[in-house]
């Protein structure tokens, strides 16, 4: 029982800097290497940490499916939304000019909209795929680790 | 003959390549099948970047000062494909797991003979 | 990363094998930030040796966890990969040097992306402007894609909770 507790203790500490980081390497895409992709996968690993060591049910209490579910539609729906606004104000579609004063920061606005919608989708989808994985097994999901044999 | 002096490292990720090609189809275990996609996969995905590097270029963020860049293009088909190559991995496992629930195995010999069996009853 | 195939292809235990998965896509990600591509080795280190790992230990706890022992056929599946591979290599010998800046891929349009992504974007980072703006229909694709595939593992995988749900309704 000593190791779970060294486990639960350090995965509590470690949570919010992981969403942290996610955070800044969703909004500093612009900057340095990072984007939407990226910051969606480390998003959706914290709330993996958070599975493997406290159980499937309580980290559906935390997010339940249902936001997931809004989620996964929500990324696709304002990265199309951004392409259709351009559409209202005159220019082809997915052409970000007009969003701004000038032509480069309407450029700099429709890619943060963008990346914060693909980045949405995609932790949204990677925790859903984890967690339908995990709930699945009924009766030996408890330890993904010990099922395996080394030769 | 001296055009492979310039080629050879392709060589060595066309062997990687072809290394992961052989899991998928030599092995009838349906997990090792996917990990040797995997692996084919990150091969295929390492061929295409070192075909856009340039002799003396950093990473393509432009910073004043500097003044080669590797080409960005590869890296922005290799980063769709990456993720894109996650998610069909995932729906990969989903109906590996389907199957194994249906059937009780994921040998590929063993699922043939299954199918046999059923489609003469 | 040779060696990694070699042990892919020879053991039995899965659970060692989707590690070493895992240690090919880290040392691939390596491979990567050698080539200064440092988006995509980030991407790759997060996604290949991370959520696909995950996943496959995952699908690994819902199935047997040990290949067969079976005597396998070599000779088919070595005489594609070579005949495929020696393809491969003569197709790479048309190809340009390793490098070489005066290659066709580096003068079509990245000169112009490298060149106008700072004065019409104000971003530095020309992956992501690529990404986001010039090509952004196919991100928009991409996006769509992993949607579906979101979508097909809840339809594939997601009868079980609702199943036992209504069981324990039954039962009560």
């Amino acid at each position: 029982m000593r190791h779970h507790l060294v486990l639960r203790v350090v995965t509590k500490l470690l949570i919010p800097f992981i969403l942290l980081f996610a955070l800044y390497v969703q909004f500093h895409g612009d900057f340095g290497p990072g984007g939407g992709f990226q910051a969606g996968v480390i998003f959706a690993s914290a709330f993996v940490l958070y599975a493997l060591i406290y159980g499937v049910d309580k980290t559906l209490q935390v997010v339940p499916e249902d936001v997931l579910r809004v989620g996964i539609g929500l990324g696709v729906l304002i990265y199309g939304m951004t392409g259709i606004v351009p559409l209202f104000l005159g220019v082809p579609y997915l052409d970000y000019s007009p969003l701004a004063h000038s032509a480069p920061h309407g450029q700099e606005n429709g890619i943060f909209s963008v990346e914060f919608g693909v980045g949405i989708t995609v932790s949204s989808v990677m925790a859903m795929i984890f967690l339908q994985f995990a709930s699945r097994g009924g009766k030996d999901d408890e330890d993904a680790n010990g099922g395996g044999d080394e030769t | 003959m001296n055009d492979w002096v310039g080629v050879y490292n392709y060589w060595i990720v066309v062997f990687l390549m072809m290394a992961g090609l052989y899991i998928v189809i030599a092995r009838g275990n349906l997990i090792k099948k996917l990990v040797g996609l995997n692996v084919f996969q990150a091969s295929v995905f390492i061929l295409y970047i070192s075909m856009g590097k340039i002799e003396g270029g950093t990473a393509p963020i432009i910073e004043p000062g500097i003044k080669v860049y590797t080409n960005p293009i590869p890296h922005v088909l290799i980063l769709t494909a990456i993720v894109v190559g996650v998610a069909t991995a995932a729906v990969g496992l989903a109906l590996v797991v389907r199957i194994n629930e249906e059937y009780g195995t994921i040998e590929e010999d063993e699922l043939d003979e299954l199918e046999e069996q059923e489609r003469q009853t | 990363m040779a060696g990694t195939i070699y042990m892919i292809v020879r053991l039995h235990g899965l659970f060692a094998v989707v590690m070493l998965g895992g240690i090919y896509s880290l040392m691939a990600a390596s491979m990567f930030v050698v080539l200064d591509a440092v988006d995509v080795a980030f991407t790759e280190a997060a996604v290949g040796a991370g959520i696909s790992t995950v996943l496959m230990l995952g699908a690994l706890a819902l199935v047997k966890s040990e290949e067969k022992v079976a005597p396998q056929k070599v000779l088919f599946p070595l005489l594609t990969v070579l005949v495929t591979g020696a393809a491969l290599i003569y197709g790479t010998l048309d190809m340009p040097h390793y490098g070489d800046p005066n290659a066709p891929i580096n003068l079509h349009v990245a000169p112009t992306y490298l060149k106008d992504s700072l004065p019409q974007t104000l971003i530095p980072n020309v992956v992501t402007s690529v990404l986001a703006s010039y090509r952004g229909y196919d991100t928009l694709g991409e996006t769509t894609v992993i949607l579906t595939a979101g979508v097909g593992v809840m339809m594939l995988l997601g009868g079980g909770r609702r199943r036992r749900r209504k069981k324990e309704k039954d039962e009560a």
